[in-house]
């Protein structure tokens, strides 16, 4: 399940939302993370933009993959501006067994912060700048420059 | 004629581009600056599914999107 939400994402709703959805299922380990925005560089919020399409193309995968091995994967996202010390991001994965959902989850959040198609800005003083310095390009950049 | 949108920090509206493979986009998106530097580091997705040849065939009303570098979280 992927959700995204206009603004900083409903934390507490959400992990009880996903753990009373699934626990009663034989699933023997739920993994969850969730990333805070913080107070640094003097922002007052992170802003960004989802391309919708390809996010649920690249979700899509990565749920068929956790499928395969018996696991479940949901997702929260924000858009638009998420001010510091609240969240952006969630996500949550259940596994028959620990291991799969301890591994998956770092693989998985890796794997996001590469090629999931969000784009982000600090927020300061009103202004919205592109983080251009911890941005990372997707596979297969640079295509057209060839 | 195929659309090419820019998503993202590219901030520029959408162009239609006469082009029968994504090499004829690369070369007329190459001719304005303000694109020609986020090329590099810019993927590339054909009716929302990402692509990886420039020998990929367009047809009338394929829709081009150039992914630039991301970072959700």
């Amino acid at each position: 399940m992927l959700k995204i939400y206009q603004g900083p994402l409903p934390v507490s709703e959400l992990l009880s939302e996903w753990y009373g959805a699934h626990y009663n299922e034989n699933y023997g380990a739920m993994v969850n993370f969730v990333g805070t925005i913080r107070e640094e560089g003097g922002i007052d919020a992170l802003s960004f933009d989802i391309y919708l399409p390809v996010l649920e193309r690249w979700f899509d995968g990565w749920k068929a993959k956790l499928e395969s091995k018996g696991a479940l994967l949901m997702m929260a996202h924000s858009e638009g501006d998420v001010p510091v010390h609240t969240s952006s991001f969630a996500c949550a994965i259940f596994s028959p067994k620990r291991r799969v959902a301890l591994e998956m989850l770092d693989a998985f959040v890796e794997d996001f912060k590469a090629n999931a198609p969000i784009w982000k800005y600090d927020v300061r003083g009103g202004e919205r700048i592109y983080a251009a310095d911890r941005s990372t390009p997707m596979r297969g950049s640079g295509l057209l420059a060839e | 004629m195929v659309k090419v949108e820019f998503l993202g920090p590219i901030g520029k509206a959408p162009v239609e581009i006469d082009a029968r493979t994504l090499a004829d986009v690369a070369k007329v998106l190459k001719e304005d600056p303000e694109i020609a530097k986020w090329l590099e580091q810019s993927a590339v997705a054909v009716n929302d599914t990402m692509v990886n040849s420039l020998d990929f065939p367009l047809k009338d009303g394929d829709r081009v999107s150039l992914l630039p570098p991301v970072c959700g979280g």
